[in-house]
């Protein structure tokens, strides 16, 4: 046969199709039917979309939360009296304070010093059981430095304001009253006088109780209500690389006679629970996106069913230019397969894009896991291959003859 | 030349529901020749050629096709013989719309393993035999039917094949664009190509120097000039 003057190289009669063509053949597959693809890639775009804004979401939120507690310290330890066998509240010793403060770890502490049956009301027209939620604690001027808390507006408790009818308020107390500044000259009336708004605080996230609370000078209180000087909590500053040993001894130090009367606890641990249950809540909103995503693979089978359908003469052309069974289904495995993996990169997008909005909104930082920017175009490309499967038998099956008398 | 290039021998071919597209056809080509298919429409001769095109596998009976026995050749071997030693040309076309004139005719060579370049290289050496050296970027669309069949014919003969099959090339073209078509097929064949062409048309056949006449899926006569 004179007339075969093929090239070497390809002499050999086999049919090849070599990846690169047939990621080329898939390219343009998709370029040919530019609407349909997109449509039917929208799908995949949602669901990946949504699963990244899920994750993105929660994790700038976490990011957040982790860190403020960074900002806060996780080396503050609270220390507060528990209760007794049979349900009563125990005491701590007067000395408790004074003894954990003469801890070698210890960088600082505070005590508040809770003033039951205590008000504070705008007027005293105000029923007294209108507390609005509001306790008031006695408390020494360095409380706000062991809490790493600062003022919103006005001054803090001094050595010398502790000894006068002064108040600074919690955050969520000073809502309440309705005195979110100070300004002027705002009383306000506790436990049965007037005493002077000098501060308000803003808001403890390691301690939200100390939110709802007015805070007036031990002096003060001991002098005009009585309050014994058992603290009702301890606030201990304990060094960043020791917070361990302190805690362990914190109960020995405050109550030597009955440290099992004694409760310390790391107000820091449960907001890193809370960050993590966060974590937590996104599962039921991931299960959301991959019910997206499952009718998304499923719109783009139908898709490529139709496309099968509909292209039977190429199939036909291909088989008779020397296509095999397996290069047509892995043409329209591969066309499947990309044009979900740009699904799933659209999604991908628009998840940052959401999370973006989500983080500009709540003055949060943008966080995407690094893992989503691989796993939402891999998680396209395998559920485009999955849901190509059953259209790219089709067409391998396809006969030849019967596809080209189609068109 | 040399041998047969193409061979069936009691070839029967039956459809579902009882069809028979081909009784018992016995028929040889000679490497070089060229053949005409010729009978009305139902008498079988396009099965002839999907046949002869190693696209369907006979009922029973024996074909070869380029020396090789296609009975005992699995789908990827006769994906390989289509993509090396036959160039088809249909009636329709069958070309893509979207893709340009040179595209189309190098997507012909696609399963034969040729790098992209020398794809572009044959095909564009091949529009240039089929006269649209002109044409190269345009897209079927914008071409003539005359020149789109140019360009199917162009598609087919690219990578050189020793067989041509065409089925009704001509039957969707004017008279005067169908014998060009013709003559340019007669053409290209004739360094040695084997040329099978089905046409029901008595006047293609007659530029033909063999006719095989085809009648309910029997030859009923086979005439040499």
């Amino acid at each position: 046969m004179t007339a075969a003057t093929v090239r070497p190289g390809w002499t050999r009669s086999a049919s090849r199709l070599s990846t690169p063509e047939l990621v080329r053949l898939a390219i343009q597959g998709i370029r040919t039917r530019r609407l349909r693809a997109s449509l039917s890639a929208l799908g995949i775009a949602i669901g990946i979309g949504a699963m990244v804004a899920v994750v993105g979401v929660s994790a700038s939120s976490q990011a957040n939360l982790l860190a403020t507690i960074d900002k806060l310290g996780t080396n503050l330890l609270t220390v507060s009296p528990g209760q007794t066998f049979f349900g009563a509240n125990e005491v701590l010793p007067s000395y408790a304070r004074g003894a954990i403060n003469h801890m070698n770890a210890v960088q600082g502490s505070s005590a508040v010093y809770q003033l039951s049956g205590v008000t504070v009301r705008r007027t005293p027209y105000v029923p007294a059981e209108q507390t609005g939620g509001i306790g008031v604690d006695a408390t020494d001027p360095v409380l706000l430095g062991t809490l790493g808390v600062e003022l919103a507006s006005g001054r803090f408790l001094d050595g010398a304001s502790a000894r006068l009818p002064v108040v600074v308020l919690g955050a969520q107390a000073a809502r309440t009253l309705q005195l979110e500044r100070v300004g002027g000259h705002l009383q306000v009336y506790l436990g049965g006088t007037w005493f002077s708004v000098i501060g308000v605080m803003q808001s403890v996230v390691l301690d939200p109780e100390l939110d709802s609370t007015a805070f007036v000078g031990l002096p003060i209180a001991e002098r005009m209500f009585q309050t014994q000087p058992n603290a009702s909590e301890i606030y201990v500053r304990a060094g960043v690389n020791q917070v361990t040993q302190v805690s362990n001894l914190l109960a020995a130090t405050a109550d030597p006679e009955n440290p099992d009367g004694v409760q310390v606890s790391r107000p820091s641990d449960a907001l890193e629970a809370r960050a993590a249950a966060k974590g937590q809540f996104t599962t039921l909103l991931l299960g959301l996106g991959a019910v997206a995503l499952l009718v998304g693979a499923i719109g783009i089978a139908n898709i490529m069913v139709i496309s099968v359908l509909e292209r039977r003469g190429e199939i036909g052309l291909r088989r008779a230019l020397g296509a095999t069974r397996r290069h047509i289904s892995s043409q329209f495995l591969a066309e499947s397969a990309l044009l979900a993996a740009l699904g799933g990169l659209a999604g991908l997008l628009l998840g940052a894009l959401a999370t973006w909005g989500y983080a500009l909104a709540q003055h949060q930082p943008l966080v995407v896991p690094v893992y989503a920017l691989v796993a939402a175009p891999v998680a396209g490309l395998a559920i485009g291959a999955v849901a190509g499967l059953y259209p790219a038998a089709k067409a391998a099956r396809l006969s030849p003859t019967e596809a080209l008398r189609a068109t | 030349m040399s041998g047969a290039a193409l061979r069936l021998q009691q070839v029967t071919k039956e459809y579902p529901g009882g069809v028979h597209a081909l009784r018992r056809v016995s028929v040889e080509v000679t490497g070089g020749d060229h053949v005409a298919v010729v009978g009305p429409s139902g008498s079988g001769k396009t099965t002839m050629l999907t046949v002869l095109g190693t696209l369907e596998r006979p009922t029973s009976g024996w074909v070869e096709v380029a020396g090789r026995d296609v009975a005992a050749a699995d789908d990827a071997e006769l994906a390989g013989l289509r993509a090396h030693h036959i160039g088809f040309v249909f009636q329709g076309f069958h070309l893509q719309d979207t893709l340009s004139a040179l595209d189309n005719v190098a997507g012909g060579m696609l399963y034969t393993g040729a790098p992209a370049s020398e794809r572009r290289a044959a095909a564009r050496a091949a529009l240039e035999r089929v006269g649209l050296g002109r044409r190269l970027e345009h897209r079927p669309p914008e071409l003539s039917g005359g020149e789109r069949q140019r360009v199917a014919i162009a598609r087919a003969i690219a990578k050189r094949p020793p067989i041509i099959l065409a089925d009704e090339p001509t039957g969707n073209l004017d008279t005067a664009a169908g014998r060009d078509v013709i003559a340019l097929l007669h053409e290209l064949s004739c360094d040695g190509a084997t040329l099978a062409l089905i046409t029901h048309d008595e006047e293609v056949a007659d530029t033909f120097p063999r006719r095989i006449h085809l009648r309910d899926g029997e030859i009923v006569q086979d005439e040499r000039a």
